[in-house]
């Protein structure tokens, strides 16, 4: 693999683990766990690592290899954007991330935990707990009520009703729809139904956010404001890792890797440019 | 600023500091907040070019002031102006150069290059979307401006995708 630039510092500011423990407490969820793997703890303060990382499809007699052998690290509270032409394995390496497909080979660390040899059971019961999803296409629940959508993951996760009703009532205040609690996602606009999809994603308070192409299905004014709510969780130190194809979206990530073929041809620390901009009118210079 | 100053004096016609104020009045924080000695230098040569003509109007508690008018000169350079098509985007930019020249000359790698590349326009993104949270709603020249900026690199960066899809 080639890899230009390593990146710098790849922590985010005053980070401390959050559980960077090796073992984790036994999943609640009843299944049988997977044997322990007799693998080393991953280093402290990686949220999210993966190890030679591959997904290879075979349908038909035809293969296809999505991700050939990617590592990559989420430190705890940061916000990592993956770019990358289509075709490029960006969403595939994102729905392992999120154990929606298994990987074929390589690892999956999550806070400490080896996870990719997880079952789809063991899977179901970490992203409840660790997970949360924004998908381009918002996937909320059609036939429950906004507020049933933002509750079920936390009364999956064996919240009260009364705890989950709470929490509801908080995201959606903070994201501005609380008024649209009772209606159905149908009656909502894409930026909202988006908004109530964050709010489904952050209900369990995940360890790490996984958000595929989160505004790519929006206008640019719903854009800014999905821009502003996820940018608000991640100063709260909301771990992110998102695939887009928005620069906007991307340059407020503290990190960018740019995905080819498969593999990491990226992974930069990004911020302003030093000659920095001091107000609108330098606009016209830079573009000058 | 010599058409933008143009253009201001075909409404009515005005002294430089009136010019000052109306730039900032129609273009908000979309216009660097012009510098009145700039303003000044630049009537001066419209003058000397034709393009506009002034008088000195006297005031009773402050020196005199002097007012600018179009001429009939000024106004045909102000309408071919404004009759034109400006510029289009830069297609042949100086990365492209880089691009093509750089490794033909065992210079540098593609993939480099478009890396390097790809985080600086990401860099000056961030910038504008830093300025887009800042700038006040009801400004729209600004907003407009900032949307516009963005939209171009955006299309910079979907271009370099095209690139590395196609030289690499």
């Amino acid at each position: 693999m080639r890899k230009y630039w390593p990146g710098g510092a790849v922590f985010p500011r005053g980070a401390t683990p959050r559980g960077a423990t090796p073992r984790d407490p036994p999943d609640p969820g009843g299944e049988p766990s997977p044997p322990d793997p007799p693998d080393p703890p991953a280093p402290p303060c990686s949220l999210l690592r993966t190890s030679k990382l591959v997904k290879v499809y075979r349908a038909d007699g035809v293969t296809v290899e999505a991700v050939r052998g990617v590592d990559i690290e989420l430190g705890i509270g940061e916000f990592v954007a993956i770019m990358g032409p289509s075709g490029s394995g960006k969403s595939t390496l994102l729905h392992v991330l999120g154990g929606l497909e298994p990987a074929t080979s390589g690892e999956i660390w999550l806070r400490g935990q080896r996870v990719d040899r997880l079952s789809t059971a063991g899977w179901a019961v970490l992203r409840r707990q660790h997970i949360g999803f924004v998908f381009q296409f918002f996937n909320l629940l059609s036939n429950m009520t906004v507020a049933d959508n933002v509750e079920l993951p936390a009364l999956l996760a064996g919240a009260t009703p009364r705890q989950a009703r709470k929490r509801r009532e908080e995201l959606l205040a903070e994201l501005g729809i609380a008024a649209k609690a009772g209606a159905a996602p149908a009656r909502l606009s894409g930026g909202e139904q988006q908004r109530v999809a964050l709010a489904r994603a952050l209900a369990n308070e995940p360890s790490v956010l996984l958000a595929d192409e989160p505004t790519g299905n929006l206008d640019s004014s719903n854009t800014r404001d999905v821009l502003r709510l996820l940018r608000r969780a991640h100063d709260r130190g909301q771990a992110i890792l998102m695939v887009t194809h928005d620069a906007r979206v991307a340059s407020l990530a503290d990190r960018v890797i740019n995905l080819f073929d498969g593999m990491v041809a990226d992974d930069a620390k990004i911020g302003p440019i030093s000659r920095g901009m001091n107000g609108v009118g330098d606009v016209l210079e830079l573009r000058g | 600023m010599r058409l933008p100053l143009l253009a201001l004096l075909a409404k009515e016609p005005a002294h430089g500091y009136e010019l000052k104020l109306a730039l900032e009045q129609t273009f908000g924080q979309a216009y660097p907040s012009p510098n009145i000695g700039q303003i000044y230098v630049t009537l001066k040569r419209l003058e000397q070019d034709g393009l506009v003509r002034s008088e000195d109007v006297e005031q009773t508690t402050r020196p005199n002031k002097r007012v600018y008018e179009l001429t009939p000169a000024g106004r045909q350079a102000l309408r071919a102006w404004v009759g034109e098509p400006s510029d289009g985007p830069r297609i042949r930019d100086e990365f492209f150069m880089k691009l093509i020249l750089a490794p033909m000359a065992g210079l540098a790698d593609r993939m480099e290059l478009m890396n390097i590349q790809r985080r600086h326009y990401l860099g000056i993104m961030r910038n504008l979307t830093e300025l887009q949270a800042d700038v006040d709603r009801a400004d729209t020249p600004a907003r407009l401006l900032i949307e516009g900026a963005i939209l171009h690199l955006q299309a910079d960066l979907d271009w370099l995708e095209r690139c590395q899809e196609e030289l690499v």
